[in-house]
């Protein structure tokens, strides 16, 4: 991060007046710090993704196969078809701008592309100049425009800039989605192999071994162990996960971040803990895979089928384990995949019938919101838990804490799990204070590395975008004391802690599981000295 | 220069008809013909435009979910906002259609000294909007009492309603007066918001002064030239009774408003004003939300798609799962050959 201005400075130069040229005759100019780096062919190759080589995004030429052109119209006519979302969010933005300010990228960039509309503008100018009547007799004069490989690395770069957060789509008075258009224009870039890097790679993981880090079966039970052996240190009692075990009740499937980084490594430790409880109490057979072991899905950022191709794992684990129903754990975009896409995705192919309606065996809760996909997310399960009293909790343990809530917006606006994750927080915390209205619910931010942009070279990009949320978080930590924000998403544990650090060093983050689990009280079990990241419980500190 | 551009347009059309109807004495044409033409494409043109969405599958729901889903009966659902019935969804669009729901949540960005970002509120847009679109609606059904004898008390109704201010001789209708202001504020908040102003394209200018010259037309007929009214209607009952005639005298400014009118009508179709109908079509709007209830059945296949199996996966890795005592389906004995 040593180019990375000081946060005052990058501030300081957010301008939001539109440069005097007119958009079309603004060129490209790929910056460093705003760009992700080329995929790995290999990573391309692996998943006989086509047209994989190598290039670069600085050079001038990328190495497009010569008919190009034909493949991303022959694309784009495709989907049109394909996609009726895609088909009227091409005909019927009116440009009112309603959407202009809320993409968390403009308000830290002052970018004009980066607002949604100029956004879909991008691939809608293309769209008019190149099939429709009126766009390719008139051209310019009615905003089309010919695609060029100018236009398709503008292409690239912007919806490379984009976190497919659909913030902007709660505004729009007809609900266009820019997400939409994103993965669709990312689709089409994928035709020709231009993925990125930290997209492509962790897809290649995550098909070969199951998991987006490449974390081959003994590694995963390595660190899990791990985890045990801390857990064990803290609370004097050992969790036993079991893992491909057939027959259990439930399978259990969380994001691979989570076993890999801190703070997410203490949320993993939560699940463990929050288990290994059911099991000693209520003897609840929960089992986690090696083959499935991600919830996300960063197919969902490369293609509908490479969508499809990851998370067919799920159901065909299931199946093979003979589990009841399955059990997610916290994660964004993997919510929106098992919410919105999984069931129609994989449903028909690869969901065994005798899997069940999800059902709690401990509270008799029957998750009839859950009765198709037959997949419960874990604050829903807690939720149920905490609000029958089965769970022996100890807020005291969290007295440090003063917590917010991060929306993650894939479970915000891709699903609707608002409340059951405040219940569980303020279940186990004493101190809660929501952000202000407009930042927070369906009007969440984005964390600023959603959709596969959390990687490390494009940290100018990420602080910008980390910007509207980093400020509410700023607003109730000056002015209620607020110290953790608490979310239910991966890529937030991986991308708000160099967020916060950056715009509002006195906050950390958290996981909704951690704070369970450090509420948690087993019988049995020793005396805390330390929560899971081994810092002094309250009453605890040293003389 | 967009919106001159689009100012000359509107201009010139005028000036066409002005020429065309009056000069040249081709009553019959701007009375009849075009507009009887100009309806048959927006009528064709925008049932062509819907069943063209409605030929675009709809693979996947995708609903923008704006409030609590429904999940354990303790919590509260926002059946509308995140609707899991047809009611809730049904609904959810009315709200949209009739009162620009989500235009309501406008909110504008603000940047302040210390990195500070605030978010105000801003309605005007959505007020705006609501008086273009309502005044739109009231004028165009006030109209209808030219295409019917008798004229429905309905409408008739809706016309004393409009007038009922009684300023004025003929009396001034409410709805003249909103409606010009809320066209001006469309355009002059086009203009002037240096964002909006830098995605407008022509077509975004066209409409607007298209409509505003329909609407000066209408105006200038009805307060100052003080046209033949009976022989208006004489004229359009013709038009819907088929029975086609052009009464001597309108004058030209009529022909004049009826060929922006048919410009308006014919342009539709092909334009962006077509979020009339789309609106109704949006999957993030008219989906139920409950996709894990429900399940949503895409009506296109992935086709020679190749997925990694358990199989394989044992395969390359037994040995390592072996090793930590992880259950595996073939023994290593096998696998190792």
């Amino acid at each position: 991060m040593s180019d990375l201005p000081r946060p005052e400075a990058l501030f300081a130069n957010i301008d939001y007046t539109p440069p005097k040229a007119d958009w079309m005759d603004v060129p490209v100019d790929i910056k460093p710090g705003r760009y992700c780096y080329a995929a790995n062919p290999e990573s391309v190759k692996y998943l006989d993704l086509p047209n994989a080589h190598k290039w670069n995004p600085l050079d001038d030429d990328w190495g497009l196969p010569a008919n190009w052109q034909e493949i991303i119209f022959n694309g784009l006519r495709e989907r049109l078809h394909k996609y009726r979302s895609f088909k009227i969010f091409m005909d019927i933005c009116v440009r009112c701008g309603a959407c202009a300010d809320k993409c968390h990228f403009f308000i830290g960039s002052g970018d004009p592309k980066n607002m949604p509309v100029l956004r879909a503008e991008l691939l809608r100018s293309v769209y008019r100049g190149e099939f429709t009547t009126f766009g390719k007799i008139m051209g310019r004069f009615v905003g089309g425009r010919k695609l060029t490989p100018d236009v398709l690395k503008e292409w690239w770069y912007y919806f490379f800039q984009c976190s497919e957060c659909r913030r902007c789509s709660v505004f729009c008075p007809y609900g266009i989605d820019t997400a939409e258009v994103t993965i669709i224009g990312r689709e089409l870039l994928n035709l020709l192999g231009l993925n990125i890097d930290w997209i492509a790679t962790p897809v290649a993981n995550c098909y070969r071994t199951g998991n987006h880090l490449g974390i081959q079966p003994h590694a995963l039970i390595d660190m899990i162990d791990f985890f045990c052996d801390d857990i064990e240190d803290i609370t004097g009692i050992r969790p036993e996960p079991s893992f491909n075990k057939k027959g259990a009740d439930i399978l259990f499937v969380t994001p691979s971040g989570d076993v890999f980084a801190d703070p997410g490594t203490y949320t993993c430790m939560g699940y463990l803990m929050l288990f290994e409880y059911l099991k000693r109490e209520y003897g609840l057979d929960v089992t986690w895979s090696t083959y499935a072991s991600e919830g996300g899905n960063f197919g969902f950022f490369t293609s509908h089928e490479t969508m499809k191709r990851l998370n067919s794992k799920m159901y065909m684990e299931a199946d093979r384990l003979g589990v009841k129903w399955i059990l997610g754990g916290e994660c964004g975009h993997m919510w929106r995949v098992v919410h919105q896409y999984m069931d129609t995705l994989n449903g028909p192919d690869f969901q065994a019938a005798r899997m069940e309606v999800p059902s709690n065996p401990i509270t008799g809760t029957v998750f009839k919101n859950a009765a198709s996909t037959k997949m419960v997310h874990i604050a829903e399960f807690t939720a149920d838990l905490i609000k029958h009293g089965k769970l022996n909790l100890d807020k005291k343990r969290n007295a440090n804490i003063h917590l917010t809530w991060h929306d993650s917006c894939n479970t915000a606006r891709g699903m609707g799990l608002l409340e059951e994750p405040r219940f569980v927080a303020k279940s186990v915390v004493e101190k809660f204070t929501d952000m202000p209205e407009g930042t927070i619910r369906e009007q969440t931010f984005c964390c600023g590395g959603g959709a596969g942009l959390n990687a490390g070279e494009n940290d100018e990009l990420r602080m910008m975008g980390g910007l509207p949320r980093a400020n509410a978080v700023k607003y109730v930590h000056e002015k209620h004391g607020v110290n953790m924000l608490g979310c239910v998403c991966a890529i937030d544990r991986a991308v708000l802690p160099n967020s916060m650090a950056y715009w509002v060093p006195e906050v950390s983050v958290c996981g909704l599981h951690e704070l369970v689990a450090n509420a948690l009280v087993f019988p049995g079990e020793k005396e805390r000295e330390t929560d899971l990241r081994g810092e002094d419980l309250p009453g605890m500190e040293d003389e | 220069m967009k919106a001159l551009y689009s100012l000359f347009l509107v201009f010139a059309l005028a000036a066409f008809a002005l020429v065309g109807a009056g000069a040249l004495g081709m009553e019959k044409a701007f009375g009849l013909y075009i507009p009887f033409l100009a309806v048959a494409v927006f009528v064709v043109g925008f049932c062509m435009r819907i069943v063209d969405w409605g030929k675009s599958a709809v693979p996947f729901s995708i609903p923008t979910t704006c409030g609590q889903q429904e999940s354990l009966p303790w919590i509260k659902q926002n059946t509308i906002e995140n609707p899991s019935t047809t009611g809730g969804v049904v609904m959810r669009m009315m709200l949209e259609v009739l009162l620009f729901r989500s235009l309501f949540r406008n909110t504008k960005v603000d940047l302040h000294e210390g990195t500070k970002v605030t978010y105000g509120s801003s309605k005007w847009l959505w007020l705006g909007a609501l008086a273009f679109h309502y005044s739109f609606l009231v004028i165009v059904l006030r109209h209808l009492r030219f295409f019917t004898e008798p004229v429905p008390g309905l409408i008739a109704g809706i016309e004393s309603m409009d007038a009922i201010l009684q300023i004025g001789a003929p009396t001034l209708y409410l709805t003249n007066v909103v409606f010009v202001a809320a066209v001006t504020y469309l355009f002059i908040r086009r203009v002037v918001v240096p964002q909006v102003r830098y995605i407008s394209l022509v077509q975004d200018y066209f409409p607007l002064f298209l409509i505003m010259g329909i609407a000066l037309s209408g105006i200038f007929m009805r307060y100052f030239a003080k046209v033949d009214i009976i022989s208006v209607k004489q004229l359009a009952m013709g038009l819907v009774t088929f029975s086609w005639v052009v009464p001597e005298g309108i004058g030209v400014m009529f022909y004049i408003h009826m060929f922006l009118v048919s410009v308006l009508l014919a342009y539709f179709p092909l334009s962006k004003l077509m979020h009339m109908g789309g609106v109704f079509l949006s999957p993030t709007r008219n989906m139920n939300c409950a996709s894990r209830k429900f399940r949503h059945v895409n009506p296109w296949k992935f086709e020679n798609v190749h997925y990694h199996t358990y199989e394989e996966y044992e395969d390359e890795f037994r040995e390592k799962m072996v090793e930590k005592d992880l259950p595996v389906d073939k023994p290593l004995a096998e696998g190792a050959e």
